[in-house]
Formats: structure tokens, sequence, C-alpha cells
């Protein structure tokens, strides 16, 4: 099978940089977010369609994320 | 590829692994950070590790054992003149962090996909579902002496980090280095104090990466690097948080940049950041001439 659609962007989760990449596999679609900055992955999606996968995504993402603490420097 | 980086053999692009994914002396590996992108679609015909259990000792906190190597190694129907061609997710980390064990080990050719697994997937190519199952080698495998010039431990770190006698590269996010957070956001926290080693220049990993996963060339390495002070005769040690991400700026070092000596020291943030007694510097990075 071949990927298709391939597109990623940076969104701004609570002040966190998160990166989504999707494409599609066969009649699903896959949606990756991951932190940027190192760019591990949050949430790895599989779902029907493009906006169900990447919203699921963000929302683990937000989830993780709000677990991460910011120290006085 | 670009002739200009200073081994460019041990680079491969996406159409070179599409052309010889098969051949019979060709090993494609995929290793992830996610290690369930595998089972999404890879490489037709490649097979996968996991970094987190089968390339680190899971006991002891280190690398594979020599045998432990080699059986790998034999599993997975690697010879040793096979070329390995390693590729994965967050543009290669865990496929330099292979590369760099399988150079400990004395792997003669080993390369790594330009642009990963992310590439690959940008451009259409085809994905294979279903696991391949790698048919053992008939050789049994044999690994050198691990070279340790590779690798930096502790002691080399502390002795550098007095003495000034190694750049020490710090390639995590700048608010890792500041020690603004103490692991990359989402993840758990892995250290009881925040910060970098004293003198350390920050340069994150990524910085070394197009916005499409493939190498920066060799003018802009040397570029990114030389502002830093980093220079192809002065020893250099890079680290981040448990030593995978250093994996890649050392691959990029050491092949992409030329800088003979350059030691990856694996045991990096998770080591020194929870070390009794170690020295810890705060803040954003500072400009070379205010190190």
């Amino acid at each position: 099978m071949k990927p298709e659609h391939f597109s990623e962007r940076k969104v701004d989760v609570d002040g966190w940089q998160v990166n989504l990449a999707s494409y599609k596999l066969g009649d699903k679609w896959h949606t990756k977010a991951d932190n940027v900055s190192p760019g591990a992955a949050l949430a790895r999606i599989v779902a029907d369609t493009r906006e169900d996968a990447e919203t699921r995504a963000l929302a683990r993402a937000k989830e993780l994320l709000s677990r991460t603490k910011r120290r006085e420097v | 590829m670009s002739a200009s980086y200073a081994h460019p053999e041990v680079l491969v692009d996406t159409e070179w692994v599409a052309s010889h994914a098969n051949d019979n002396n060709v090993r494609v590996v995929e290793v992830d950070v996610d290690t369930k992108a595998y089972d999404e679609g890879h490489v037709p015909g490649a097979i996968a590790w996991a970094w987190n259990t089968q390339l680190c000792d899971t006991t002891v906190r280190d690398i594979l054992p020599k045998a432990t190597y080699e059986d790998l190694m034999t599993e997975s129907g690697i010879g040793n003149d096979t070329t390995v061609v390693l590729y994965g997710d967050n543009n290669n980390w865990f496929a330099a962090w292979a590369l760099w064990q399988m150079k400990i080990y004395g792997h003669k050719d080993a390369r790594i996909m330009n642009g990963g697994r992310k590439k690959w997937i940008a451009e259409g190519r085809d994905l294979e579902t279903v696991a391949t199952k790698a048919s053992p080698g008939v050789k049994p495998y044999r690994a050198t002496d691990p070279d340790f010039s590779l690798r930096a431990f502790l002691p080399q770190v502390q002795q550098a980090q007095k003495s000034h006698s190694a750049v020490m590269i710090d390639v995590r996010s700048p608010q890792e280095f500041s020690g603004e957070i103490l692991a990359p956001p989402g993840l758990p926290e892995t250290c009881q104090r925040g910060g970098h080693i004293p003198g350390a220049r920050s340069v994150p990993w990524g910085k070394a990466c197009n916005d499409d996963g493939t190498f920066k060339s060799a003018g802009e390495l040397e570029k990114l690097y030389g502002a830093e002070g980093i220079s192809k005769s002065k020893p250099a040690i890079a680290y981040c948080r448990i030593g995978e991400r250093s994996s890649h700026t050392w691959f990029v070092l050491k092949y992409l940049v030329g800088v003979d000596n350059v030691t990856n020291y694996d045991g990096s943030w998770t080591e020194w950041g929870n070390l009794v007694g170690a020295p810890v510097e705060k803040g954003a990075a500072k400009s070379v001439g205010h190190a």
C-alpha cells in the first residue's frame, strides 16, 4: 500500500508546540502528535477520518503536556 | 548525496533503498522511538529492532553485551559483510543509536537512510504491514571487542569537564538545557536536577536536519557546529538525556562533519543530573565568547 496525503503542521497546545503529522493508508488515517523539541511521540491515532485522528491525537497530547512542570531558572 | 560530507558512504537516500532493499547482501532495519510504528507500515523487506528491549542490556544500564549483539545480528540474517541500512522515526534518532552500537562492535558497512521514516512516507512510497521474518544467518556473526573510543563514560566526562579537554555538546532542547524542564514535554521526569554540565554548548540535535528529515548540507553543518567552537581537530563529547539524541549528533559530527575524536556520553543527563555532588549549571545558552 502507498501512503497518501501526508502533511504536517505545528499547533500550540497550552503554550507547548506540538507537531501533527497525518497520512492516509488504505482507508484509515494515521496521525502522530509529537512534542517538536525533541520530537518524541505523544500520541499515535488511527481513525476513519483525518479530523477524528487529529482531534484525538491533540486531546491525548494535551493530557500528557499538562503534566510537564516548568521551573524558575 | 552530497559528496562534501566527510564520509558520504554512510548515507543512502530513499530511492537507493527502494531499489536495493531486497538485495541479498542488504538488510534494512527500522528502529523507532515509537516501537509500534513499524507495525503500522514499513519499508518492504525491512525488519524491526526495539530499542528498549533489543538494543540495550535490560538488566544493567548498558549497551548490548557482545554475545547478545552477535545473537541479534545472526537472528536478523546479518553477516559480517552485510550492508545494513537503518532508518526510523524522529529523523533517525534510534537508527543512529543502533548504528553507534554496530560501530562499537566493528560492523563495517552500516548506513542511515537519509530522511528516515518520515521522508519515505511523505514520498508516498510502498509500505508493508506484515512483519518481515528474517532468515537467521547460516554463519554466526562475529563482533569485534567493543571500541570504546566511540563512547564516553562518566569518569572521562568528569575529567573533560574539569580540564576543558573536550567540547561538551548538549543536544537536548533549550528548555532542558536551561533547567526549565527536567524531561521533554509530556514525558516522565527522570532526573533530580535540571540544567546542564558546566561549560557545555547547546546545539539541539534537530538543528542538523532539514524540514523533510534529511541532514543539512556539509557547509551548513560546519557553520552550525563551528559557531559553538566545535572543530574537526578538537575532541568532542555529545550528550542528551539517555543517549539516543546524542548518538544522532555523534553520527553527524563523526561521519558528516568529520570530527575524528567524538564520543557519545550515553549516561547523559539521567546520569549526571542524578549524581550526588556533580556540578550543574542553569540558565540559557550563552554565545561562545561568554561561555
